[in-house]
């Protein structure tokens, strides 16, 4: 299977606060990858990084084969992204703000793909609804619409059980499953490891500024994810020296 | 997969996008009138102004209500943007980051003119002075192109800040002292009935300023808004 994202020595400061050292990640075609870690590790910086919104200070980063900064619009082009926020008009109605984003991806004829992206995310009924006047969840739901509008080959997403309950989340994971389904790229932050478990094909552990840990999910030991994740976390520190050096 | 949005596009779907949002919300026009409307009533009632007086402070009078109601409009046109991350969903978008910025001028610049097209009026009724003529008119479109065209750069940088309400006033200003002596002298002018021809000067002084500005935030919006 082909590399689609590709990172090596990834280098990112705050000043000069080093937030990534040296990271080196990669991502096949279809895999659907969670990113865990604990808060301030570097997880939503990553993947800024990824998504073209930071520039990293040193390092290569190589998306679908293009390579940033030099050719960010083309990754552009075959990147979803799904952050904390919903990136939406909460004064254009959904079917208007899908209609916005299909615009600026360049969409032509968008009128079938918008119905399409609002028949998958539930929202048909709500179309002509004003943005603001709907829930964390059916704001996160068209926010996945907006993300995935333009049939990306890599969806990013960050924290975006943030806020939900227990239905808004279900609904979410069912949309994501049928993205993952079509063979797309997943990479998605997230600290719900009982959620993670049942949707990503393989774990990545982002802590302290770079990968310390990777794992399929069928090579998750018999103890399950949340035990794994918390061996990783406890040998943490050894895994910073061995990277140090 | 599309090819890259053509910056045609690009822009008139963000003009678009404006238009539709202040349509709805009426926060930016409606922010900006009261404002403007404000500070005419308190020019008015805090100079007390013989008929002679009133001409020679009333291109000043319309400029710096013009420019105050401006400044809120132009915070308010990129906090939009950056309070529910939509800035963000712009810059993802693989189109050229300049029909953004130009976009966002654009619609700027509209609201800019709805303003002054309502002022005017009640100016002119207010101080008893018609101060509407076409020579004014072109003033007002060059100056508000080229405080636009500054402010909506500038604005852009201030968003990013804590302090940005406080922020854009403090950079913008200093900028655009040369197109209010510019836009001020030509106003004045022409409503003192002065030949076209002896106000060249400060127009081609007002069109110097638009283009440079315009070229300058062309070349330098992409790494502003960039982390």
């Amino acid at each position: 299977m082909s590399a689609i994202i590709e990172v090596h020595n990834l280098i990112k400061r705050y000043g000069h606060k080093p937030v990534l050292k040296k990271l080196d990640f990669s991502a096949n075609q279809g895999e659907f990858v969670a990113l865990l870690g604990p808060n301030g590790a570097g997880k939503t910086t990553f993947l800024r990084i990824l998504s073209t919104l930071a520039k990293p200070n040193f390092g290569s980063v190589t998306i679908s084969g293009f390579q940033l900064p030099n050719q960010s619009a083309h990754i552009r082009q075959r990147l979803g992204v799904v952050s904390h926020q919903p990136l939406l008009y909460g004064d254009l109605s959904a079917e208007e703000n899908l209609k916005f984003f299909s615009r600026l991806y360049g969409l032509h004829p968008a009128k079938d793909r918008i119905a399409e992206i609002l028949k998958l995310i539930g929202l048909e009924k709500r179309k002509f609804d004003l943005v603001r006047t709907y829930s964390r969840g059916m704001q996160q739901r068209l926010a996945i619409g907006r993300a995935i509008l333009h049939d990306p080959e890599v969806l990013l997403l960050d924290e975006p059980h943030t806020g939900l309950d227990q239905d808004a989340s279900n609904i979410l994971d069912g949309i994501l499953n049928q993205v993952a389904m079509r063979g797309r790229t997943v990479v998605m932050t997230s600290h719900d490891l009982g959620r993670v478990a049942n949707l990503a094909s393989r774990f990545d552990v982002l802590t302290r500024g770079f990968i310390q840990a990777s794992i399929n999910i069928k090579d998750l030991p018999k103890h399950g994810l949340l035990e794994y994740y918390q061996d990783v976390l406890a040998n943490s520190d050894e895994k910073v020296k061995a990277h140090a050096s | 997969m599309q090819a890259k949005t053509s910056f045609i596009k690009a822009l008139s779907a963000v003009i678009w996008k404006d238009l539709m949002t202040e349509l709805r919300s009426k926060e930016l026009i409606s922010g900006m009138l009261v404002f403007s409307l404000l500070v005419i009533f308190i020019f008015n009632f805090s100079l007390e102004m013989d008929a002679r007086t009133r001409n020679s402070v009333t291109a000043g009078v319309i400029w710096v209500t013009l420019i105050f109601a401006g400044t809120i409009g132009l915070n308010r046109s990129m906090a939009v943007e950056k309070d529910r991350g939509c800035l963000d969903g712009l810059l993802l978008a693989p189109v050229d980051r300049t029909a953004i910025y130009f976009g966002k001028s654009i619609a700027n610049l509209i609201f800019m003119l709805i303003v002054a097209a309502i002022i005017l009026p009640v100016y002119s009724l207010l101080y008893n002075n018609n101060v509407i003529s076409l020579g004014l008119i072109l003033v007002i479109l060059l100056g508000s192109e080229g405080y636009v065209a500054v402010g909506t750069l500038l604005s852009s940088m201030a968003v990013q800040a804590r302090t940005r309400d406080i922020l854009l006033p403090i950079l913008l200003f200093p900028v655009i002292i040369p197109i209010l002596i510019a836009a001020v002298k030509a106003s004045n002018g022409f409503l003192n009935g002065v030949p076209f021809n002896e106000l060249m000067t400060w127009i081609y002084l007002l069109i110097a300023y638009d283009v440079i500005f315009t070229s300058v935030a062309f070349m330098v919006f992409d790494a502003i808004v960039e982390e």
